[in-house]
């Protein structure tokens, strides 16, 4: 052991040095770039001045209570939210550096890119099969019937589905447990071949077995995307993702390593709700 | 959400309240086996020896607390450091009380002999061992770091006095042979209270983790500044 003069000086250095690491480090690569970015339903401002850089081939988790605007900013990386009359949005949404929001966008080629699974289950009251089929069909990605089987295949084992329901691929989607329409989802999602998965609180409406199959599939995805996800739950988020943000009333609070932000938090804020203080 | 967080609250303040209990149990065995040497108070020493009995459970008993609150609330940020600081300050103080025996023992071997000299850097190991453990419990409940801090500087002291009643006690040996065996048991005994230095120290460095979240152990000397 040093001496403690020595070890106190150099605990004063760690400490100043320890506040300018608040945000991520910047020289990692970066998939989605929000600058500036505000949002208002109406006349309500939902979210404001957002500027974050989330980064490929990792999970990062959106936490905060409700109405804080995670689930809105989220929506706002695919431009969901357009299908709400009366939202309004300033600022940049850069993907792969092209601004989503900028002149010549084709909103249905971005959706592909940026596919989202969403908290209740909404399968088509079709096959299984079919629920699969149905983003390629519509997409002009069928191909030939053999391509076809063999995409849904690759779908449904990328999402660990594969094995439970091969016997079955021509029974009603809407016979399968809640975990499995879930998973159904996140297959329909990936068929298309997206780079980027949102996610708004996939398992919260379902048991603990089930949730615990999404957060594996979740942890194995991040291999091949982009994911962000939406989680009330914040062991959840501690479990499954690298980077977390904090938003609160509608801005970005803290973001950083998940690790950091679920033992040391910089903002009492953050500290405040991870320890269930508010909220 | 605010029930839980109550509830979470005064378990936390349970288990701090069973930590200084052991805190104070601990400082008073290292207080009276330092007491029974110096007063070759062999009734004393022995109710040291045989005493060792309520630390253990109180080890037993934060550690499962510690466990249960983990395991229930799955606790974030301070409160987690809290209970991880906890965990570990539990550790030290039980580290604590086998010292205390320690010493009690080397301490009943000594007085069976006449006296090698008369004790004066041992009884002061003793105070500054007990000090230090008490500001770094202090330093835990008060969420103290320059309590904590004052702690780590502390340990130089006992670390220089252990020293020097080693080359005090090794005079003494190289002068008359006859008295190695209790020379030994002394310097077994300055050993025994630098270590309990380094349990406090051990606290303190948690405690300012836990308050902090900064790790200052084992950090490397820093460049001298002009």
């Amino acid at each position: 052991m040093s001496d403690p003069a020595t070890r106190l000086t150099a605990l004063g250095a760690l400490a100043s040095r320890s506040s300018q690491h608040q945000h991520p480090p910047v020289d990692r690569p970066v998939k989605i770039h929000a600058e500036s970015l505000n949002f208002s339903y109406g006349s309500t401002r939902a979210l404001t001045d957002i500027s974050i850089r989330i980064h490929p081939n990792v999970v990062t988790a959106f936490i905060g209570p409700s109405g804080c605007g995670k689930s809105t900013f989220l929506r706002t990386l695919n431009r969901m939210n357009d299908i709400i009359p009366g939202t309004r949005v300033e600022g940049k949404v850069l993907i792969d550096g092209t601004d989503i929001y900028g002149p010549g966008i084709d909103v249905v080629a971005l959706r592909r890119r940026v596919g989202m699974v969403f908290q209740k289950s909404n399968p088509f009251p079709k096959s299984i099969f079919d629920n699969i089929a149905y983003g390629l069909r519509i997409n002009g990605m069928a191909g030939t019937r053999s391509e076809l089987a063999e995409r849904v295949e690759e779908s449904l084992r990328q999402a660990a589905l594969w094995d439970e329901v091969k016997d079955r691929l021509q029974t009603s989607a809407l016979a399968m447990s809640g975990g499995q329409q879930q998973r159904l989802c996140i297959a329909r999602a990936l068929a298309v071949r997206p780079d980027i998965l949102l996610m708004d609180e996939p398992a919260s409406a379902l048991d603990p077995i089930a949730t615990q199959r999404i957060e594996e599939l979740v942890y194995d995805l991040k291999k091949t995307y982009t994911i962000v996800i939406v989680t009330h739950n914040m062991q959840q988020a501690a479990r499954v993702s690298d980077f977390t943000a904090f938003f609160w009333l509608g801005r970005l609070v803290e973001y950083d390593r998940t690790d950091k932000m679920f033992t040391a938090p910089a903002e009492k804020v953050t500290e405040d709700y991870v320890t269930g203080r508010f909220g | 959400m605010e029930r839980v967080v109550r509830h979470f609250q005064e378990e936390l303040e349970a288990l701090q309240a069973r930590l200084l209990e052991m805190g104070g149990l601990a400082e008073e065995r290292v207080r009276a086996a330092v007491q029974g040497l110096v007063t070759r108070d062999t009734a004393a020493i022995e109710r040291v020896i045989r005493g060792d009995e309520p630390i253990n459970e109180l080890h037993i008993e934060v550690d499962s607390r510690c466990f249960t609150l983990l395991a229930l609330y799955q606790p974030m940020a301070t409160d987690l450091r809290s209970i991880v600081a906890a965990v570990k300050i539990n550790t030290d103080l039980e580290r604590v009380g086998d010292l205390a025996v320690n010493i009690a023992e080397a301490a009943q071997r000594y007085i069976n002999h006449p006296p090698v000299k008369k004790l004066i850097d041992i009884p002061q190991m003793g105070e500054i061992a007990q000090l230090m453990l008490r500001d770094s419990l202090d330093a835990f409940v008060q969420r103290d770091t320059t309590l904590a801090k004052q702690v780590l500087s502390e340990d130089d002291r006992l670390d220089s006095l252990k020293t020097l009643v080693f080359r005090d006690l090794l005079a003494c040996m190289l002068e008359d042979g006859t008295i190695v065996e209790p020379a030994l048991d002394l310097i077994l005994i300055s050993r025994h209270l630098e270590r309990i230095g380094d349990h406090a120290t051990n606290i303190a460095e948690d405690v300012i983790f836990m308050v902090s979240a900064l790790d200052v152990r084992h950090l490397p000397p820093a460049e001298p500044t002009e």
